[in-house]
């Protein structure tokens, strides 16, 4: 937990966000890019890393490196409660009253495999429908792709409304008897809005369907409860909220956890084995089967416990505020089309974006030299991008340490790029 | 000279704006797609080849400035030419882009090639130049294939 004392130095007297002092816990921030100062608006791809979390990583490796769950000396030990009060940090995050219903796994993506090839796989039939939105990432809908050319089960697509929300009118009619599973975004990571997930999640359970949250885009930046979405999975990861790659999170209901089968066997996940059988673990060790990613699991507990020290209402305020400056700022760029809605309050901290005929590579290129780090591309979304008819889109995506500056540093770039291009006339 | 303007040089700029030997073929006798999934850049080569000659090449892309500048500066260089000598083009322009060889090494005609030379400081977006010639490279192929199998 980071010292109360710190946690003051990093709000203002109001209890906004101090973003200077914010900003001086991250070491790569301090850096320039082409001779510019680095903007770095790419928080939706990954975002940047605290002090407190590297030095997480430092700590363990230098003090007290050692297995989990087996050694009964006194490094074993201490990495094993660290590991384990990380899950704790973790299930208190998002309001889970059980920290065994949180599996670690390597990111967002193998949380979402990890439904369907343990829960979807041996539960769906042919007949059998999987509701998604048109708008998923590619992680929230090539597994289920997968799931459903096994087991004969039907994918089925919630739409977008031209303002760039999900259509719950039309989810209303799509998710009915035939439904066993609906999952989908809670932030959408090229649009920014917020999905409907509770009364999704109403929807679902009316119709005794499981609802699955893609988490990856929201948890990092508003609060989020399990309890409030009476979601049945979260998937997350912690890369994008201040903690390291190579560490993610599948929360589950845990009378539905109970009930799926593990799917990567070995040490840990084990019980007691036989030459020819085994019986399995409790929660949620069944499904950390092999050595866990130890360190990068303590150092996300920290980034938790940066997070949940600064306030994630605070976060999402502060989120909101820049996107309503910068929704301002853009706007007043000729040819620019923004996509998704353009009320700040229905969205996260996340503007797709193409300006007038140039395209998104060719800005990334442009801003990169004016120190700006942006994502162009089609965002692991390309059916969205054939819905919207663009091939790629270019996005800002902002966190706690960015400023309205930054986004002044953005709407000069784009003008460069214009200039560059023959003021767009191209 | 911000590096930027080196890499997007008028003669670049001008390939983009206006692609030379742009769309398709009626009814052409080699149709190749080309696809970067990365960055969701997509092309459709089509050529019309006797005698082992390209006699009309046409391309369409949808991409960023780079692929379609340097898609526009392939088809201009290489309509008219037999197979083999497109094959050698593309050896030399790839060797230029992979640093393996200069622009000075290139045939004097292709001196609008140069003007690619700046991609080559820009690693990420040596792909976008290269996909026209990758897309070409698997056209001259299958030309090849439908030559020996009589077609032409």
């Amino acid at each position: 937990m980071i010292a109360e004392q710190k946690r003051t130095a990093l709000l203002n007297p109001d209890a906004t966000l101090n973003v200077d002092a914010i900003r001086r816990d991250f070491p790569l921030l301090a850096q320039k890019v082409h001779g510019h100062p680095l903007v770095y608006l790419d928080n939706a791809a990954t975002s940047q890393k605290p002090r407190q979390v590297i030095q997480a990583l430092v700590g363990y490796y230098e003090g007290y490196n050692a297995n989990v769950h087996r050694a009964v000396h006194a490094l074993g030990e201490r990495a094993t409660d660290q590991y384990e009060a990380a899950r704790a940090k973790v299930a208190e995050f998002i309001g889970a009253a059980d920290p065994a219903a949180v599996v670690f796994t390597r990111n967002a993506t193998e949380a979402i495999n990890l439904v369907a090839l343990s829960w979807a796989r041996h539960s769906l039939h042919e007949g059998d429908e999987i509701v998604l939105s048109e708008a998923e990432h590619h992680s929230n809908l090539v597994p289920w792709q997968l799931v459903a050319a096994e087991t004969g089960a039907r994918l089925r697509f919630i739409p977008i409304t031209p303002s760039g929300e999900l259509d719950l009118e039309q989810a209303e009619r799509i998710i009915g008897g035939r439904t066993r599973l609906v999952a989908t975004w809670h932030m959408s990571n090229v649009l920014g809005s917020i999905a409907p997930v509770r009364a999704l999640a109403n929807l679902a359970h009316a119709h005794g369907a499981l609802m699955l949250v893609d988490g990856a885009q929201s948890v990092p930046h508003m609060p989020v409860n399990v309890a409030d979405l009476d979601c049945d999975f979260l998937a997350f990861s912690a890369h994008k909220m201040l903690g390291p790659t190579g560490i993610g999170v599948l929360w589950a209901r845990p009378e539905v956890l109970e009930h799926m089968e593990p799917v990567l066997g070995g040490g840990d996940m084990i019980r007691q084995v036989w030459l020819e059988r085994a019986t399995w673990n409790e929660l949620p060790w069944r499904f950390e089967a092999g050595t866990p990613n130890i360190a990068d699991a303590i150092a996300f507990g920290v980034a938790v416990d940066y997070l949940s020290a600064l306030g994630m209402d605070r976060i999402q305020r502060h989120e909101r505020d820049l996107v309503a400056y910068a929704l301002d700022a853009l706007s007043e760029v000729p040819g620019m089309t923004i996509y998704g809605p353009r009320n700040p309050n229905a969205r996260g901290g996340v503007i797709s974006f193409n300006l007038a005929d140039i395209h998104p590579h060719d800005l990334g290129t442009i801003l990169d030299h004016e120190g700006v780090a942006i994502r162009a591309g089609h965002h692991c979304c390309q059916p969205l991008m054939r819905r919207l008819g663009v091939p790629a889109t270019a996005r800002a995506s902002f966190y706690l340490y960015n400023t309205p500056s930054e986004v002044d540093a953005l709407v000069r770039g784009l003008y460069r790029a214009m200039e560059v291009f023959g003021n767009g006339r191209c | 000279m911000a590096a930027v303007d080196d890499l997007y040089r008028d003669i670049l700029l001008d390939h983009h704006k206006n692609p030379r030997r742009y769309g398709r073929i009626e009814h052409p006798d080699v149709t190749v797609e080309g696809a970067n999934p990365l960055c969701g850049d997509e092309m459709v080569l089509t050529m019309n080849v006797s005698n082992g000659r390209i006699r009309e090449l046409r391309l369409e892309s949808h991409g960023c400035s780079i692929s379609r500048a340097s898609g526009s500066m392939m088809a201009e260089a290489i309509e008219g030419r037999t197979l083999a000598q497109a094959k050698e083009l593309v050896s030399a322009f790839k060797g230029m882009m992979m640093g393996k060889a200069s622009a000075e090494d290139l045939p004097p005609e292709l001196e609008d090639l140069e003007a690619l030379e700046g991609v080559r400081s820009f690693p990420v977006r040596v792909k976008c130049a290269l996909l026209a010639w990758n897309t070409l490279l698997e056209g001259l192929d299958a030309a090849e294939g439908a030559g020996r199998d009589g077609h032409h």
